[in-house]
């Protein structure tokens, strides 16, 4: 569990972080949306002391994070940097393996953990072990930005826009897998983007976050069906807000008894898939492979509910 | 219409053919006469005629690089031969006394050749093995036709068959002077250097007061440096007994070493300054301590342009030791010195020479290392 007590930080005199309070839960991941400038590269940075606090407490498990020596703390935070920043006098693996040498890992413990991050990352290990970062492609160097900053299994990640130079086919790729390696460590995560598409995807929870200071911090579906500041609505609304809203209930959620023509979906397809299904087919309805159906009166009525 | 290279290195040959050969003084101080490679040999018009021959062929036919290069190895080889054989039968009829000084036909020669041999090997782009192959070759060819007696009748070889344990003594004093004044540079530059790029603060009054020093005439710092170092070594003996006093080596060696200092923390500042700001953060982020951000990350980046400091810190220096001269300092600056002061320009040439060939092969040398780190890099 990490805590953010308080934190505030000035640069010149200018408050850039404001008394922000947040806690996230272990094994959640927390998406930090916000525009351009509003703090939230700084605001992560202190967690890790790249950034010292103005004022405020950083608590990890407990542990003021300002009681550990600096660079032992580091190494225990996985940390992908806006801008990637991999050494260009090493290789791929060795990039990767930088904390892991850091923490003196045998070097075939090195090897394999490698090895299975590249895989994780769905990049072949044999092309791309020994490669120099200059051979990547863009997508493909902050995908190695990322393993490296998971290389050491840390219990806390911080990624900075790690999907910002993706093209959106790979980009969605990049969040699934990313998606599924967390699932799988259990890994508490912090991931900062000005996608709102992006935070509600990977998001259990979501800090929007406006001139440095945290304006709205909840649930998913709450931040989607309640934002509390015009700024929050702003950002999640918009012509595309209800489509937001429906991708995050899963089609058992509303299914009724009954049957319905056509090939049938599975029972966690999310509704707003659902709904393009029903409107590109000219079904009224489509079939639940576990049994039952699930009506666009249905998916209409919920959403004029504001999804509850 | 532009000149193609090929005519450039032809007419600068062509003009040394032209130009006398050696110079021809009945003594030592005696004031001399130009001697062309016609008139110093019995065989001279038929080996300029080839010559000519092969530079106008040069110039007409697109001759392959590596012809090229061979062209340009024999030329420069042959020079020193012809000029060897010239100077021999010249002072078979003119006695001991007489001096025989290459001329300026023999110096444009050698300077056409060795441009042509610089410029055939850039366009043949040769592996890196194949160019130390290259200089090994020269090197060898080089000591080979000195060792040979060959050029013996040349006055500033005469000049050092006279002074065979002194040139020994000096060359030795020379590179000490140079190098050591390089390794205190290195030994107090690269800290300095990190030092300023860390502390951003300090940045600008060390790089102007590096300045400031680079401006100081040699002689002036010695002037500087005189009364102030003879004090110190009056006052603390054991200053004295180091070596401390303020002529000699030591004050060359401290002025060497402070004309060194800028190039090396200059380049030590902004070979670090290109380390991108995002790869630094990472290193410090992912948990790396001070010295492993430096040693792993900030170095090995600045690498090439630390090697560049030590190139142009090298061959600076070892030019400039000449200026150890002086002031007793030793070194191949004695002979120049020397010899200025006798009007012989034979001694003069003996301190000169060498030192040029040192400053160049320190050159090639670091140049070529230069493109081993190079290599495997983006
Ligand atoms: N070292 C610094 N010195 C002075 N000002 C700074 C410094 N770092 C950040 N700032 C300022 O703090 C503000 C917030 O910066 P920050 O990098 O946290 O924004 P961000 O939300 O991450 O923006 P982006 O989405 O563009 O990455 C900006 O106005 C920036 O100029
Ligand atoms: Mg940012």
């Amino acid at each position: 569990m990490i805590e953010l007590q308080d934190l505030t930080r000035m640069f010149d005199g200018q408050p850039v972080v404001r008394d922000v309070s947040l806690t996230v839960e272990a094994g959640e991941i927390v998406t930090l949306v916000g525009t351009s400038g509003s703090g939230k590269t700084t605001l992560i940075r202190m967690i890790n002391r790249l950034v010292e606090p103005s004022s405020g407490r950083v608590l990890i498990e407990g542990l003021d994070a300002a009681s550990l020596p600096v660079h032992q703390l580091r190494r225990r935070i996985g940390y992908a940097i806006q801008g990637i920043g991999l050494f260009p006098h090493r290789s791929v693996a060795q990039n990767i393996a930088t904390v892991p040498r850091l923490l003196g890992w045998p070097r075939a413990r090195i090897e394999d953990r490698t090895d299975e991050l590249l895989e994780l990352f769905q990049l072949d290990p044999a092309r791309f072990r020994d490669r120099m970062p200059h051979q990547l492609s863009g997508g493909q160097a902050q995908r190695v930005g990322t393993a490296r900053a998971l290389a050491a299994r840390p219990d806390l990640l911080l990624l900075d826009e790690p999907f910002g130079a993706l093209d959106p086919i790979i980009r969605a790729q990049a969040q699934t897998d990313l998606r599924a390696v967390q699932r799988r460590l259990g890994t508490t995560m912090i991931l900062v983007t000005h996608d709102i598409d992006e935070a509600v995807l990977l998001g259990d929870r979501i800090a929007v976050m406006d001139a440095g200071r945290i304006v709205q911090y909840d649930r998913v579906a709450r931040i989607l069906a309640h934002p509390e500041t015009d700024f929050v609505r702003a950002m999640t609304g918009g012509p595309e807000g209800v489509f937001r809203l429906l991708s995050l209930v899963a089609a058992a959620e509303i299914a009724e008894p009954g049957e319905a023509p056509g090939p049938p979906v599975d029972a966690a397809t999310n509704l707003r898939e659902v709904l393009s299904l029903c409107l590109s087919s000219g079904r009224e309805a489509l079939p639940l492979r576990s049994g039952g159906r699930v009506t666009l009166a249905a998916i209409r009525a919920l959403a004029g509910r504001g999804g509850q | 219409m532009m000149l193609r290279p090929a005519t450039v290195f032809a007419i600068l040959v062509g003009l040394g053919l032209w130009l006398p050969l050696v110079q021809f003084k009945p003594n030592r101080i005696a004031a001399g006469e130009g001697i062309r490679l016609d008139q110093a040999l019995a065989g001279g018009p038929v080996i300029a005629l080839a010559v000519l021959g092969l530079l106008v062929l040069s110039c007409i036919w697109r001759m392959p690089d590596r012809m090229r290069i061979v062209l340009a190895l024999a030329g420069m080889a042959g020079s020193l031969v012809v000029l060897g054989h010239a100077a021999r039968s010249l002072s078979v009829e003119a006695g001991n006394l007489a001096r025989l000084a290459p001329a300026s036909g023999f110096w444009l020669m050698l300077l056409g050749f060795s441009l042509m041999l610089a410029d055939g090997v850039a366009r043949l782009g040769p592996s890196l093995p194949a160019r130390w192959l290259i200089l090994g070759l020269v090197l060898v060819a080089g000591f080979g036709i000195l060792a040979s007696g060959m050029l013996d009748q040349i006055s500033v070889m005469r000049e050092y068959a006279t002074r065979r344990a002194a040139f020994l003594h000096e060359a030795k004093r020379h590179l000490q002077l140079a190098f050591g004044s390089l390794g205190l540079a290195l030994l107090v530059g690269l800290p300095l250097g990190t030092g300023i790029y860390m502390m951003r603060r300090l940045r600008g009054p060390v790089l102007a007061a590096l300045n400031i020093l680079q401006t100081i005439p040699s002689l002036a710092l010695f002037g500087i440096m005189l009364p102030l170092l003879a004090w110190l070594a009056a006052t603390l003996p054991a200053a004295g007994r180091w070596g401390v006093s303020g002529i000699g080596a030591f004050p060359a060696l401290i002025a060497l070493f402070l004309y060194a200092l800028l190039p090396v923390v200059s380049n030590t500042l902004s070979g670090l300054e290109t380390v991108p700001r995002a790869t630094r953060e990472a290193a410090v982020g992912l948990g790396m301590t001070r010295w492993q951000v430096l040693g792993q990350v900030l170095i090995p980046l600045a690498l090439p342009s630390l090697i560049a400091a030590l190139r142009i810190v090298l061959v600076q220096n070892i030019g400039l030791a000449v200026i150890a001269g002086l002031i007793g300092g030793g070194g191949f600056g004695t002979f120049v010195f020397q010899g200025l002061n006798q009007m012989a320009m034979d001694l003069v040439l003996l301190g000169t020479l060498p030192t040029i060939a040192l400053a160049l092969l320190a050159g090639i040398v670091l140049d070529l290392l230069i493109e081993h780190v190079a290599r495997g890099r983006p």
